[in-house]
């Protein structure tokens, strides 16, 4: 079966995705997100996540297959994301995705979210198929992780990942600060376009030579927030278009250095940008620019397709049918800290 | 042929329908994802059945914890979903109260709370509401709607519980849970100070 027909359901945390796809085409991509009844809280809150999931399935399953204008009985397969991820939120799909699969009669496919984003990349327009091996740096709300990725499959290893906040917290926790609204990211993207990236050396997390030594792609953002605030407390005059340059020259040297850094020593020639923080426009380009200079092609799906969304899960089901690999038993658990190399729990 | 599924305590899954009656259920209160997708298929497969004869879907929609509740109402409508069958919502609770002339149905919900609901024939009377051990005896008429404590709620009862409320003509359309209880969550009050 090379061109699987498979729907995917995304509920890691605050969007509800549904995505349907024939081995690498992309049908449908429906995405509900709970992401505006988290803003007074400043972060997700995972009860209200979870509630939103819910009121969100039916609406979702039944957009995804009229944009795909196909018959569900001809599915081949249902794919869920059964970890990494909110427990209670991931809940809502997992039982979602058993009970659609017994109801069709359909195998089931429960995979990494991780991994899913990596899979993300089948989906490209030219309809090529995946270029591995491949570095893949997974920035979001929940995630900052350091990918190596020989075979999608069977040779996913973690790099590193973050210790503390992930990439897309500290930009949510920066925004508050500087009285910027939530998400963060947008927003410090927007001012930042007018300040200076070099007006403030804030800290770059775990790239001293003694970090080095145990934590070489590991990520550290905790001290840069804090950092942040220390200066916007006691500095005479805070210029926020530089605050926020400044902060988000940090995050994206940091990022991108060791992301670089990890395709030049495992002789990996792509990188792969996923996760929610791959819009940050200034991520992207010194991203681009370090990779140019060493002759890495970086590849960064379509937005639709970098947050959270199930159209990435069902991409990564209809590969790991296309290569015959056996589906989950009914009775899996999700797991909300399932590690990068079970791609298939 | 309903397909009745509740997991607002443990998971517990039924097929019934004409001669058929089959439950499968555990009183696990932390593993309905687990448990939920195997106990569907085996209660149609147990019964002799496909998927496609089930005609009506029925959910509990709690009280109960929320985060096993929401497992038991997502797989339902996900079920019917596949389907293309109705998926109807009525109380856990209602299924504790079939077939008694006057209770009170109390349950479980965790952080020392109890929620209870007071029928007669099996019409709500008074409820859904949260109480404590301590406060259950003052907040609820308990003389003339006696407790019955659940410890368990049988997806069965659940179906023969929405068959009365189907035949009664009642709307059971929203699947919503009732929660009951806000999310623990309250607004920032902005960033706290990390310099001296």
């Amino acid at each position: 079966m090379n061109e699987p027909l498979v729907l995917g359901i995304e509920s890691s945390c605050d969007e509800t995705g549904v995505g349907i796809v024939r081995g690498t085409t992309l049908l449908a991509n429906v995405i509900a997100s709970s992401m505006d009844q988290h803003a007074v809280f400043g972060g997700v809150v995972p009860e209200i996540a979870a509630r939103a999931h819910l009121e969100a399935l039916r609406g979702t399953l039944s957009a995804a297959v009229t944009e795909a204008n196909i018959r569900i009985d001809d599915l081949d397969a249902i794919a869920v994301a059964a970890g990494p991820g909110l427990a209670g939120a991931l809940m809502v799909g997992v039982g979602a995705a058993k009970a659609l699969a017994v109801s069709l009669g359909k195998p089931l496919y429960g995979v990494n979210h991780l991994v899913g984003h990596v899979g993300a990349d089948v989906l490209r327009e030219d309809g090529g198929e995946i270029e591995l091996p491949t570095v893949a740096l997974l920035v979001s709300g929940g995630h900052t992780s350091l990918l190596l990725v020989r075979d999608l499959v069977t040779d996913v290893v973690l790099l590193g990942e973050t210790i503390d906040d992930a990439a897309g917290e500290a930009f949510d926790k920066v925004a508050r600060l500087l009285k910027l609204p939530y998400p963060g990211g947008p927003h410090i993207d927007r001012v930042a376009i007018d300040g200076d990236p070099n007006a403030i050396r804030f800290p770059r997390g775990l790239t001293l030579p003694k970090d080095l030594v145990n934590h070489r792609y590991d990520f550290s953002f905790s001290g840069l927030k804090t950092a942040v605030a220390r200066y916007v407390e006691t500095a005479d005059a805070v210029s926020i278009p530089d605050v926020a340059a400044s902060f988000r020259e940090s995050v994206a040297d940091v990022l991108t250095r060791k992301a670089v850094d990890a395709c030049r020593e495992h002789g990996v020639t792509r990188l792969l940008l996923g996760g929610g923080v791959a819009a940050n426009a200034r991520i992207r380009a010194l991203a681009a620019e370090r990779c140019a200079e060493n002759g890495i092609e970086l590849r960064v799906p379509p937005l639709a397709l970098c947050t959270d969304n199930g159209a990435m899960i069902a991409a990564l089901g209809a590969h790991l049918v296309a290569r015959g690999v056996a589906p989950s038993s009914l009775d899996f658990p999700v797991d909300s800290t399932l590690p990068v190399d079970t791609v298939r729990v | 042929m309903i397909l009745a599924i509740d997991t607002s305590l443990g998971t517990s899954v039924a097929v019934v329908g004409g001669d058929i009656v089959t439950e499968s259920a555990t009183l696990d209160t932390r593993s309905h994802a687990e448990h939920i997708g195997e106990f569907i298929d085996r209660v149609i497969t147990d019964s002799g059945l496909t998927p496609a004869d089930v005609t009506t879907v029925v959910v509990g929609i709690g009280p109960g914890p929320f985060t096993g509740l929401r497992v038991g109402i997502a797989a339902g409508v996900a079920f019917a979903f596949g389907q293309g069958i109705p998926v109807l919502g009525i109380s856990s609770h209602d299924a504790v109260a079939v077939g008694v002339d006057a209770c009170t149905v109390v349950t479980d919900v965790r952080r020392r709370e109890l929620a209870w609901t007071s029928y007669r024939n099996g019409v709500v009377v008074a409820g859904p509401g949260l109480t404590t051990e301590a406060t259950l005896a003052s907040d609820v008429d308990l003389t003339e709607f006696p407790e019955v404590r659940a410890g368990t709620i049988s997806a069965a009862m659940l179906a023969a519980a929405a068959q009365q409320r189907i035949d009664r003509g009642d709307d059971l359309s929203s699947v919503a849970p009732l929660y009951l209880r806000a999310p623990d969550a309250t607004p920032s009050n902005g960033p706290k100070r990390v310099s001296g």
